[in-house]
């Protein structure tokens, strides 16, 4: 038997729920891991590749250094990427910073949002916190992308569907009533 | 206070007789004596002529050089054009900016003088130039700018910076401009002496059908631009039902680079009035609007001084020439900083009192035009061609040119040439010859007719000017060898995001993401795809958009594309996997570093 | 009544005279798309997305009428293509995060894209920042949903006999206002027709959102234009 095909997960600046959506493929997950090898993932916490994967799949998109840092490694560990969730691909609910100066939204965030108690009035700085990019990137404005699956989260089926037609090599559009874009 | 801009502006709505279609004098005077059209002062408007407070500021906000805030005593609006920038713009903003310690678009705390910049204003054989508040300053240089910024200091009267006058009726008592014609050459249609009435005084021999048959067969085309037959569109509207007709004579001349109406509207005024009322009898007209557009504004009391005249010796007005019953009026409606009122249906548009916002076609402007009566537009080449014709005959006119595009045709030349200025040549003329008439060396790539038309390199320098071939309203801009191809088009791309309505979305938001695809190769990030991507994305524009400024903004960027061959090398590369090329880290973690005062780590 | 016969797709339609092309492919049961051309209100032609060709040149359906014996084309590659691109570029425009947005499952940009099945932008998003309009009791504007397709301003004028929108400023700063300083100082009413016309979560009713639960709401199933297509079918 060939080896299963390599497939890696991600969640960047996003809330996992598309990953709590790719856990709602319930008993398919079973024949998803028949189907594939899971690699780097939240899902069994390796938290550094193994082997050169056939798919990445990143859920969120760049808010950080950090974020940029990953995605670069998992385009270059990665065959294929796949965006998954409007985060991903269009910013999501992060991307609303995106017209606001970086210095208003942490004043907004850390000292004047209402029930913050920071008496020090001391905005976070510690060497390890990675830097905020100045807005939001979709995940395709940083690296190429491959293939989307858009939703807030994707429907199971959706992900099911586009990742079962990808791993067999042909990329399919998803069905009228599986693409959503809430 | 209130009640005085209360009063006043009442006052000016009177005159214009609380119509609402003119409502861009009425705005036009309240900037004048206010400075602006401000809030209180749009309520005034809307509640004067029976209108909506919105469909005021609709108006106000869509023409540049009206404003909503409050402007300084003087404007100083320098020309932002890509001929003033090869001259030295750059240098000359920077020093009266300096001078009057304001970056461009401020007003010094005193309110007395804003500084801010203009599309083309006209004047690119004389760049860099600007207008200040009406009054024409041309051949800038960082020296004269902060002159000029002395002096307007001292006395804030723009009139008093014309020191020295310029040739023909630009020292006239009316003009006294500092603007030069440059005329270098002078051609029998255009340039030659005209008698006063003398096209009219044949026209009203004939009958008014023989008139539209005369210019049909001197095959006279339009000088605008689309090079319409003008014969044809006279008798359409003339055919046309309906009862008021109106001729309208296109003097918005907004292209960059073109300058030759200005020329003709300074020294052929009287050839173009009699052009008009030969149209006006032909189509069975009493009225003629001239639009002006705002930045020859300084023409304006000439104008009105030339049809003052022409009423006088009966060349307007009632029984003109003793015509019983023919009578023809002309009124001068100013524009206000707004390049898209050029199109025929936005120039309506604006003259009725609207924000320049081209009309869906069908009904054309001759069925349908201004106020919903049929209506031409002319070019104010063309109608000075009408009256030469009339008096001279479509036969002599029609021997002159190219088989399909005949009679002569005024070029404004302009750029990296020796002699930049206003010919009028035959058409049928080569781009090299101009190259040469205008002492152009080393000549790279001609943009014929301006941005909106076709970018040519030097394997077409053999192509000839007429409709067939390179076509032309009228200018020439000519490029050296060492300016950058895809730099022009980007340029010109912002002056067409800048100028286009936003009505429709091809133009309104598929210009600004391809200037994003031009700029993104100018950064030299850019990949093969990214070329098919502009030129698919100019060819989606290009067709799709609803009026001819969509349809033809892309067109600098297929000519650099088409031309570009020798630069591509430099500026597209296939990219290893990784981060994209358009994606700066480094900038983008800029903010981050400057407030957390440490590098980031992986930059 | 005069008629004229023309071809759209080589399927022969008849139209009255002076009807558009739209409204006559509509009435034959030829979906084509479209975003600002709305029932009862006068075409805009802003858009673009229901543009044909006709004999070649492209021209907007709403705006254009039939002639006779007009050759028109629709379905085409080119078409399809060139309307995608404009539900693209009005997605990049404005801020649509249609995820917390009321109007999903309920919107016309929306269901466009879901027709054309797009994933994912194909341009670079704009974010501009624009603002939202809460001064009103019982209805809000959100600027960074609205598409400028000037519905809201033509049903105000032409059926609630108000003047309540007009867009200002010009090209790409183009934006709609309202007549005064913001929406409290106008006379809409939650029930005036220009509400109702937005197709897009700009406009909006307060307190009434995400009553329909997703999966029953108009598009979730359907996609748009289908009830058109269906008339032609029988
Ligand atoms: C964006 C745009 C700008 C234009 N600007 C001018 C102009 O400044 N002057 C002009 O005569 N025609 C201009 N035109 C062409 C006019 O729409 C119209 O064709 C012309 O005035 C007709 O006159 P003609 O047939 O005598 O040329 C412009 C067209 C477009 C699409
Ligand atoms: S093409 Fe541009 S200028 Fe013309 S109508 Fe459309 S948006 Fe306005
Ligand atoms: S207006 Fe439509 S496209 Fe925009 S966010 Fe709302 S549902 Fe999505
Ligand atoms: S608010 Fe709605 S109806 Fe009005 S212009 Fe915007 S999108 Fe169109
Ligand atoms: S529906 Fe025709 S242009 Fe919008």
């Amino acid at each position: 038997m060939a080896a299963k095909p390599r497939i890696a997960t991600v969640s960047l600046a996003g809330c996992f729920g598309c990953h709590m959506s790719l856990l709602d493929l319930d008993e398919r997950i079973l024949k998803l891991a028949e189907l594939v090898e899971f690699d780097r993932s939240p899902i069994n916490d390796y938290k550094d590749f193994r082997a050169r994967c056939a798919v990445g799949v990143v859920e969120g998109g760049c808010c950080t250094e950090e974020n940029v840092h990953v995605l670069e490694r998992f385009r270059k560990q990665c065959d294929l990427l796949v965006s998954i969730g409007e985060c991903a691909i269009s910013g999501g609910i992060p991307a609303m910073r995106n017209n606001i100066p970086l210095r208003e939204c942490l004043e907004e965030a850390y000292l004047k949002s209402p029930g913050v108690y920071n008496p020090g009035g001391v905005i976070p700085n510690d060497p390890e916190i990675p830097l905020l990019l100045h807005r939001l990137y979709p995940c395709h404005e940083v690296v190429k992308i491959d293939l989307f699956i858009p939703g807030c989260p994707p429907p199971a089926d959706a992900i099911w569907d586009a990742l079962v037609s990808l791993l067999a090599g042909r990329p399919a559009a998803p069905a009228y009533d599986r693409l959503k874009y809430d | 206070m209130k009640r005085a801009l209360a009063k006043i502006t009442g006052e000016i709505c009177k005159k214009f007789g609380n119509d609402p279609t003119r409502m861009m004098d009425i705005a036009m005077a309240v900037q004048e004596r206010f400075g602006c059209v401000s809030p209180e002062a749009m309520d005034e408007i809307a509640r004067a002529v029976n209108s909506h407070r919105v469909e005021v500021e609709s108006l106000v906000t869509f023409y540049g050089f009206l404003s909503v805030k409050p402007q300084g005593k003087v404007v100083i609006r320098l020309c932002r054009d890509i001929i003033d920038w090869m001259k030295g713009y750059e240098s000359v903003a920077d020093a009266m900016s300096r001078e009057l310690g304001v970056s461009m678009g401020e007003t010094t705390p005193d309110g007395a003088i804003t500084l801010t910049h203009a599309p083309c204003i006209g004047m690119s054989d004389q760049a860099p130039a600007a207008l200040v508040n009406e009054v024409v300053v041309t051949h800038l240089t960082p020296e004269r700018g902060r002159q000029l910024v002395r002096d307007l200091r001292r006395h804030l009267d723009p009139q008093q910076l014309v020191t020295m006058v310029g040739d023909g009726n630009n020292d006239h008592p009316l003009v006294r401009s500092m603007v030069r014609n440059n005329i270098r050459m002078r051609g029998p249609v255009h340039f030659a002496d005209f008698e006063p009435g003398s096209g009219l005084r044949r026209a009203l021999t004939l009958k008014p059908m023989d008139v539209i048959r005369e210019i049909k067969e001197s095959r006279l085309r339009g000088r605008g631009g689309a090079g319409f037959p003008a014969g044809l569109k006279w008798e359409m509207a003339a055919n046309a039902p309906g009862g008021k007709r109106y001729v309208i004579c296109n003097a918005d001349e907004g292209e960059p680079g073109t300058f030759k109406d200005r020329v003709l509207l300074t020294e052929c005024t009287g050839q173009l009035l009699e052009g008009m009322a030969i149209a006006g009898y032909a189509v069975g007209s009493d009225t003629g609007i001239i639009y002006l557009r705002g930045e020859y504004r300084y023409l304006l009391p000439y104008l009105e001084s030339v049809i003052e005249e022409r009423l006088r010796r009966g060349f307007l007005g009632r029984d003109i020439l003793g015509k019983k019953g023919f009578r023809f009026d002309v009124r001068v409606q100013m524009g206000a900083g707004a390049y898209i009122c050029g199109e025929e249906t936005a120039l309506i548009s604006s003259c009725e009192g609207l924000p320049g916002v081209p009309k869906n076609r069908p009904p054309f402007p001759p069925q349908q035009g201004y106020l919903g009566c049929p209506t031409i537009v002319n070019n104010v080449e063309t109608l000075c061609c009408v009256s030469r014709i009339l008096l001279e005959g479509a036969a002599w006119f029609a021997s002159m040119g190219s088989p399909r595009t005949t009679g002569t045709k005024v070029l404004s030349i302009c750029g990296d040439c020796r002699k930049p200025g206003v010919y009028e040549v035959p058409f049928g003329i080569s781009a090299r010859e101009l190259i040469e008439m205008s002492e152009a060396e080393n000549t790279g790539t001609m943009l014929i007719g301006g941005p909106c038309r076709q970018m040519i390199g030097s394997e077409r320098f053999g192509g000839r000017i007429c409709y067939d071939d390179l076509a032309t309203g009228g200018a020439i801009l000519i490029f050296n060898r060492a300016r950058n191809k895809l730099e022009i088009a980007e340029h010109y791309l912002d002056f067409f995001i800048e100028e286009s309505c936003g009505h429709c979305t091809p133009c309104r938001v598929g210009l600004i993401l391809l200037k994003k695809a031009v700029h993104k190769v100018i950064e030299g990030a850019g990949e093969p795809s990214d070329l098919a991507e502009m030129r698919d994305l100019s060819n989606f524009i290009i067709r799709m958009s609803r009026c001819g400024l969509g349809q033809a903004a892309p067109n600098p960027v297929l000519g650099a594309l088409e031309i570009f061959g020798d630069l591509s090398a430099g500026f597209v590369a296939e990219r290893k996997p990784g981060l994209l090329p358009e994606f700066d880290l480094s900038k983008a973690v800029i903010d981050a570093e400057m407030r957390v005062g440490r590098q980031s780590k992986i930059v | 009544m005069k008629t004229v016969t023309f071809t759209i797709d080589g399927k022969i339609v008849r139209a009255d005279k002076g009807q558009t092309i739209l409204k006559a492919a509509e009435a034959a049961g030829i979906y084509i798309p479209r975003l600002c051309a709305c029932k009862d209100l006068v075409p805009h032609g802003s858009c673009r997305v229901c543009s044909v060709r006709v004999n070649g040149r492209i021209q907007a359906s709403c705006v254009q009428t039939a002639a006779e014996g007009a050759i028109v084309e629709s379905e085409t590659d080119e078409l399809r293509e060139y309307r995608r691109n404009i539900i693209d570029m009005l997605f990049v425009e404005g801020n649509h995060f249609c995820m917390f947005c009321e109007k999903s499952g309920f919107c016309e940009l929306q269901a466009l894209a879901y027709r054309f099945g797009i994933t994912a932008p194909k341009y670079r998003l704009l974010y501009p920042k624009r603002d939202i309009d809460l001064s009103h009791p019982e209805v809000y504007l959100d600027h960074n949903r609205c598409i400028l397709c000037g519905r809201c301003v033509r049903a105000s004028q032409d059926l609630d006999r108000k003047n309540v929108f007009q867009f200002v400023e010009r090209g790409c700063r183009k934006r709609l206002q309202v007549n005064g300083e913001a929406l409290s100082d106008t006379d809409l009413r939650a029930a005036d027709q220009a509400v109702s016309a937005c197709p897009v979560g700009a406009l909006m009713r307060k307190r009434v959102g995400y009553a329909v639960p997703v999966g029953r709401r108009p598009y979730d199933e359907v996609p748009i234009g289908r009830d058109i297509e269906k008339k032609g079918e029988e």
